[in-house]
């Protein structure tokens, strides 16, 4: 059983904890053993969060050392950016475009362009999908489902089958949204 | 079956099955959670209290009176209970009392880190550290039993890293109930064992070293602790989360785990140590299994390895673990799972140039005005360049971006003329330090904000002095504070940012919520009546966006020679979800890059074609920019309309 390190990323406030409980559940469900780890607390008034999950036949530690993430999935693309060392060479980067500015009086360092930061992803996985995560759940009549639409897209990198993901979000949404997740996860499969 | 599990959560369910009927605590993180998930369950009574102190008075009433007993906090709240932690630990209790203390190494979300297994030895407490979320369920158990069996309060200490991660836990749905509860015990009439009286209180000290030596015996053969055999050259001693990160960067090492920490199984340790080489001791913050280890008599020449190679400032991970220990040659690069050592890669290092994203007050923030106002009339050494006007204080660490903006400096006269200086507190309102409100000099520790102001004035700081201080904050500890602003006959004024919450740890009830922390109506400690009941008779309550009636209030309010209160009042944003149809909009022609509003530190502002603009998915409409604009260049605007010009 290959162990498998995933680091998830955002700003305070967009679901992140939600997608990693998720990713959690389709650990178990696929066999593994699980940990998670996340801060809460001051960070989430708007500040950066990351959370790492850990899958592997036995887990002792729930943080992912730097360099020794398989997979990042980042829900802003600048966090993306700032969390991108966790990723080892042959990493994987699904990362929606939203993008969420900083502080405006403090600006010290404009947010970067497009290209800036696909560069900056591109030097540090060998695999990166920028996705409009945010505009494709509008599509879908939901901008929250944005995180599934992401798990979604994630799901194509890793080997469990998509029915252990869909039963997981199944598990962790209002039975009335579970189709739209169904949807919402599909689409981003697809990407 | 297994079920993911939060640290915090495993302690809530832990208790619950081993029959607790009764827990207290006062929210900080990383504790919070236990109670919240613990309140959840039936049949039992779980209260917020105003502060530890008060959750642990609480607690071993309903120990004394036969009920199983949980109190939790985080580090520096046993801080504030200490007193009845030293207390209870003489007299014992009549069912079990475990305290829990989380830890929070890094300080994510703390003041200090400090290391509360000390407490654990000053107070010859038992003390349990668990390293994952079953060992959290199972040490709960355990901590009762050994309370009820030595008849002690247990501390059971997590950190972050242990109540704030998720790991497996084996627990069927249908177990998860809790045994019958005891029959209403009568109650147990034992002056001698629970008055502390002098001649008592010397019979107990006795006790408490007996008791100690009996804890001794048992910490010798308790599972808790226990050896895994591997190679023998490297024989590694550790607890909490820092056993976890030991055993993947040491994978073939002996391991002593210690779960239970105090009082330290001597013979264990002696027996391993004399079986290894080489005894190396990994543990977060303070030496405390190491310098009493290394007085161990017998371990004679035995090479120990501790703080000189693994830090005692900081979090660990296990990169940091595995990088101390191939650097101190305990281990081979080699041997060591290679992406432990990652982060020499290029690859491994942070990406430079990344905008900060510091937490924020939220936008809509009931907080807001009043720092902004604060910040308008506060002493500012370095930038008025002339600090003999109010002579005393130097206050440092304006930087530039404020300084810049022609507003601010247009308030030199103002600032000359107040020259605040401003003691604050600990609560999410703490934020309004940062830059670029930078309105506080002070925050040390819960309430102490108007006891400084007291000593600022009494120390002959001339300058104005306001104390700001949140409503639970306020409650936890600042009413004696208030108390002394009477008695000492300072001129303090306080402004207590009442949001009807505790909202740094997650939107918790405090006495002036009117709510108990299930969700039941409860009554209401009214803070006016409670600080003019106190005696200060200069009383005010204001909204919190009117930022003109907040400057004419704080500026007469410092003016008085009188004590005063300035109770500034919204909901907080988290709990009451604006629901306004309007936003506020700037108008370009009429904004002139005064960054003005900037200095609100608000996340709906952005900058956009060198002028600013709003988000409207995140303004709900507090209008505070509006009013402090000084071009008059944000209006407000229905949502709908600028959705149709769009």
């Amino acid at each position: 059983m290959k162990p498998l390190n995933f680091i998830l990323t955002g700003v305070g406030g967009q679901g992140i904890l939600l997608s990693s409980d998720i990713l959690c559940l389709v650990g178990m469900a696929a066999g593994y053993d699980v940990k998670k780890t996340d801060v809460h607390g001051m960070a989430q008034r708007g500040g950066s969060v990351i959370s790492h999950v850990r899958l592997a036949e036995q887990v002792f530690s729930p943080m992912v050392p730097v360099g020794a993430a398989d997979y990042l999935l980042s829900f802003e693309k600048l966090e993306a950016c700032r969390w991108a060392h966790y990723l080892h060479r042959d990493g994987v980067a699904v990362v929606s475009d939203e993008a969420i500015p900083t502080l405006a009086m403090e600006a010290k360092r404009p947010y970067p362009d497009d290209d800036e930061i696909a560069a900056t992803l591109a030097a540090r996985a060998a695999h990166v999908r920028i996705l409009p995560a945010g505009t494709l759940a509008t599509e879908l009549g939901n901008p929250r489902v944005a995180n599934v639409i992401l798990l979604g897209a994630l799901s194509r990198f890793v080997e469990i089958p998509s029915e252990v993901w869909l039963n997981a979000i199944a598990e962790r949404v209002p039975s009335k949204f579970r189709e739209l997740n169904r949807r919402a996860f599909e689409v981003g499969r697809e990407i | 079956m297994k079920r993911m599990l939060l640290g915090n959560e495993a302690l809530a369910l832990g208790a619950y099955m081993a029959g607790v009927t009764v827990a207290t605590g006062y929210p900080g993180t990383p504790s919070t959670e236990i109670l919240e998930y613990f309140a959840n369950y039936p049949g039992v009574y779980a209260e917020w209290s105003p502060n530890e102190k008060v959750a642990l008075e609480v607690g071993v009433g309903a120990a004394m009176a036969g009920a199983r007993t949980m109190v939790t906090m985080k580090h520096v709240g046993l801080n504030v209970a200490a007193d009845p932690f030293f207390a209870v630990a003489y007299t014992g209790t009549e069912a079990g009392l475990v305290v829990i203390s989380a830890d929070d190494p890094g300080m994510h979300s703390s003041q200090g880190e400090q290391d509360n297994r000390n407490y654990a030895k000053f107070a010859k407490v038992p003390l349990l550290e668990p390293a994952d979320s079953q060992e959290c369920a199972d040490m709960m158990r355990v901590g009762l039993e050994i309370s009820e069996r030595f008849d002690t309060p247990v501390l059971l200490r997590t950190t972050t890293r242990v109540s704030h991660a998720q790991s497996l836990v084996e627990v069927a749905a249908e177990q998860i109930k809790r045994p019958d509860a005891r029959l209403p015990q009568p109650f147990n009439r034992n002056p001698v064992k629970y008055v502390m009286l002098p001649s008592n209180a010397r019979q107990r000290r006795v006790a408490l070293e007996e008791r100690l030596g009996r804890l001794q015996d048992y910490v010798e053969t308790t599972p808790l602790n226990h050896i895994s055999w591997g190679d023998r050259r490297l024989g590694i001693v550790t607890s909490s989360i820092a056993y976890v990160y030991a055993r993947e960067v040491f994978p073939h090492a002996s391991f002593l785990k210690i779960g239970m920490a105090h009082p330290l199984p001597r013979r264990l340790i002696a027996e391993f140590a004399r079986q290894v080489e080489t005894l190396v001791i990994i543990e977060e913050l303070d030496p405390f299994l190491e310098e009493q280890i290394r007085a161990l008599p017998g371990l004679g020449s035995r090479r120990i390895i501790g703080k000189e190679v693994f830090p005692g400032i900081g979090e660990f991970t296990p990169e940091l673990v595995a990088r101390c220990a191939v650097d101190h040659g305990l281990i081979s690069a080699d041997a060591v799972s290679p992406y432990l050592l990652a982060d020499a890669g290029e690859t491994q290092r942070p990406v430079g140039g990344i905008p900060a994203r510091p937490p924020l007050l939220c936008p809509g923030c009931g907080h807001r005005g009043t720092f902004y106002i604060l910040r308008q009339l506060l002493f500012e050494d370095q930038e008025s360049g002339d600090g003999s006007q109010t002579s005393g204080v130097k206050r440092q660490g304006a930087t530039a971006s404020t300084a810049r903006s022609p507003y601010v400096r247009g308030n030199l006269e103002r600032r000359r003329q107040y020259g605040l200086v401003i003691t604050g507190d600990i609560g999410c309102y703490t934020l309004g330090a940062l830059q670029p409100l930078n309105a506080m000099d002070t925050c040390a520790c819960m309430g102490a904000s108007i006891g400084q102001a007291i000593g600022l004035e009494k120390g002959g700081i001339k300058n104005k002095i306001v104390a700001v201080i949140g409503d639970s904050t306020f409650f936890h500890s600042g009413i004696t504070g208030l108390v002394d602003v009477i008695t000492s006959g300072a001129a303090t004024t306080t402004i207590i940012l009442d949001n009807f919450t505790t909202a740094m740890t997650g939107g918790n009830v405090n006495p002036g919520t009117g709510k108990t922390v299930d969700g039941k109506p409860a009554r209401r400690v009214e803070l006016e009546t409670l600080c003019r009941g106190l005696g200060i008779e200069d009383v005010t309550v204001i909204g919190g966006f009117d930022t003109d009636a907040l400057e004419r209030e704080i500026t007469r309010a410092v003016q008085s020679p009188e004590p005063s209160v300035l109770i500034v009042r919204e909901p907080c944003v988290l709990e009451v979800k604006s629901s306004s149809s309007m936003t506020s909009w700037v108008e370009p022609d009429k904004c002139v890059s005064c960054w003005a509003c900037l200095v609100t530190a608000c996340p709906a502002l952005i900058r956009k074609d060198g002028k600013v603009a709003v988000l409207p998915d995140r303004c709900t409409d507090c209008q505070v920019c509006n009013r402090i604009c000084p071009h008059d260049a944000i209006l407000r605007v229905g949502r709908d309309s600028l959705k149709r010009e769009t």
